[in-house]
């Protein structure tokens, strides 16, 4: 503030060369970035806090029994959460299947196959997928992606693999299964661009020795790059696991909504964010009110916890290649 | 024997190859099957009452979401209110003034809330504001917006300013000019484009989000003429008619998706546009 005085007074820049330098202003301009800064961890403090106190009740009073029961009842305010854990976690582990291959495959495609002409247009068309806002893609699962797998591969799946008993019962295609390709569909851009960076990573010295010895491509990629960059892959699939977990609209649209656990996966089902979604224009309609908000706040929490610990390991790992990380990711 | 080893090996490598090329279609069919079905099936609703007039009650046909578009403006300059000046004075501490153990603090919790489900942002801004404050508001909505927009720009902020040369600074505190003025002046000046880039960004990414507006905005059907009322955006309104039983709401979803998706996509190629060499962290 101090120079910022002197230079209004005397108006000509060689006097403000002159002066010296303004300690005053130079400590409030450094408090308010670093108040700026501090918000960061605030406001990490504060939604653990906030999710933490809110789901208070809903612990002392179902305590761990929360997590083995599936009953969700508002009416007797009873709840448990089991159902949407076990959607949660079945979902998003097979969307990470499903994405996981194709994700790698594409990322080896762009780092070691490409010719120059074709690289740098996929990117750009990976990274616009990202963009794409989860409820188009959930309107688009909807008009789209169900009826087609509702009358193409799933009554064939039905006929050939009812055996399996994953695949059972009449299905309308909303169900666990499509919430788990809509979920692969969502997660791919990410995989793709962090094991690209992961397989950028590796030295190039690494190829250059397995080519010298006399191997393909294909020998030089698996032997040299891809067992090279293995923690690093495995950071990929761990951070995009986090946001399979993550994803409510899209998921919300096409999973049925349904507060049942089946062994089938073209079933409907439910998930963590799918349940908390839902209830967004119900949690007032009931005599449970308190308790039953109480309970989402606990999803939530837990939630916020599976998708904390699952990035802290993907950054670890991914950390530990010295591949370099983007702030988007 | 080994001749046939050697072509055995040659053809297998150019097998999983092609495997490799054909994932790659496969990743990015998506994209090219959700634009098309959203320029088929959204260009032929769109008309000029989708930009001018409100929508009809449940079974009417025509109407529009002229509200929701601009309640999704309006929030959007509430969230950047927000986000922008923490985001980018944060960052500005990062780069200049922050010691090494605060910065790998500030930029594990950026992360993690980087990380964060969109979901939990709406519930934890419904027990803060909602609740016990505004109730269902556009301040609300603008808020859970603007707190998930200063992670993103905290971190692009930080990196863009990390670029600039050291002897840019060097040369000024020579000059004798105080720390603060050559921040504002010329460090930041020098990284503008790239800090603008990250902000565009982080709005386009918070700008299709429809999580967080469930528990916040709650959204209506008319005028928003006061931000302490429920108000509508336009993927929220997406999502109520994407999930609607009528046909003509589910037509004009699709109208709303292409214009949401049209807009994210013009800020995000834009950005590289804009940035083309320049920000080689962003553009790629």
């Amino acid at each position: 503030m101090n120079s910022a005085a002197v230079s209004g007074k005397n108006g000509s820049s060689a006097r403000i060369a002159l002066a010296p330098p303004g300690k005053a202003g130079d400590k409030v301009f450094r408090l308010l970035t670093w108040l700026m800064a501090m918000m960061v961890l605030v406001l990490l403090a504060l939604v653990g806090w906030t999710l933490c106190k809110g789901s208070a009740p809903s612990m002392t009073k179902f305590g761990w029994h929360f997590f083995n029961r599936s009953n969700w009842d508002p009416v007797s305010g009873d709840f448990g959460a089991l159902t949407f854990i076990y959607g949660t976690f079945i979902s998003s582990f097979i969307g990470l299947l499903i994405a996981l291959p194709l994700s790698l495959a594409t990322a080896v495609y762009l780092t070691e196959l490409a010719p120059g002409w074709v690289r740098q247009p996929a990117i750009s068309m990976i990274e616009m997928l990202a963009a794409i806002p989860s409820v188009v893609i959930g309107l688009w699962g909807i008009v789209v992606l169900v009826p087609w797998l509702r009358d193409g591969p799933y009554p064939l799946l039905l006929k050939h693999f009812a055996f399996l008993r994953i695949f059972g019962g009449p299905t309308t295609g909303f169900c666990i299964f499509t919430a788990a390709v809509i979920i692969a569909i969502m997660i791919l851009p990410i995989i793709t661009s962090i094991s690209r960076e992961v397989l950028r990573a590796v030295p190039d010295s690494q190829r250059e020795a397995a080519f010298a010895l006399g191997a393909t491509r294909w020998e030089v990629t698996r032997l040299a790059v891809l067992r090279y960059s293995t923690r690093g892959i495995f950071g990929a699939a761990m951070l995009g696991l986090g946001r399979a977990l993550g994803e409510t609209m899209a998921v919300t649209m096409v999973i049925g909504n349904a507060d049942v656990i089946s062994t089938s996966l073209l079933s409907p089902g439910n998930t963590l964010a799918s349940k908390i979604a839902n209830e967004y224009a119900e949690t007032s309609a009931f005599s449970n009110k308190g308790i039953n908000l109480s309970a989402l706040f606990e999803l939530g929490l837990m939630l916020l916890l599976v998708t904390v610990v699952t990035n802290i390991l993907a950054r670890l790992l991914i950390g530990a290649m010295g591949a370099r990380q983007t702030a988007a990711t | 024997m080994n001749r046939w080893y050697h072509h055995w090996r040659k053809i297998k490598s150019s097998g999983v190859s092609a495997l490799c090329l054909i994932c790659a279609v496969v990743v990015i069919a998506p994209l090219a099957f959700v634009l098309f079905d959203c320029l088929k099936k959204g260009a032929s609703s769109l008309d000029l009452a989708f930009f001018t007039q409100l929508p009809n009650p449940p079974g009417e046909s025509g109407g529009g979401m002229a509200n929701a578009i601009l309640g999704s403006l309006t929030l959007l300059g509430l969230a950047g209110l927000i986000g922008i000046p923490v985001g980018v004075l944060g960052g500005i501490h990062l780069s200049e003034f922050g010691s090494p153990r605060m910065n790998w603090a500030v930029r594990f919790a950026a992360d993690i809330l980087n990380g964060t489900p969109s979901i939990v942002w709406g519930i934890v801004v419904y027990a803060l504001v909602v609740l016990p404050i505004t109730g269902y508001s556009a301040y609300a909505a603008g808020l859970a917006l603007g707190f998930m927009m200063i992670p993103l720009i905290i971190r692009t902020t930080e990196e863009m300013l990390v670029l600039v040369p050291n002897s840019y600074r060097e040369a000024a505190f020579a000059l004798g000019i105080p720390h603060w003025r050559i921040v504002l002046n010329i460090v930041l000046k020098t990284a503008g484009k790239g800090i603008i880039t990250g902000i565009l960004l982080a709005a386009a990414r918070v700008a299709g989000e429809t999580a967080p507006l469930l528990f916040t905005a709650l959204g209506n059907d008319s005028w928003s003429h006061n931000l302490s009322q429920p108000i509508e955006a336009l993927p929220h309104k997406i999502f109520i008619y994407a999930t609607s039983p009528y046909g003509d709401w589910v037509r004009q979803a699709w109208a709303g998706a292409l214009v949401l998706i049209l807009f994210v996509l013009a800020l995000n190629i834009g950005v590289r546009l804009m940035t083309r060499g320049s920000a080689p962290h962003l553009a790629r």
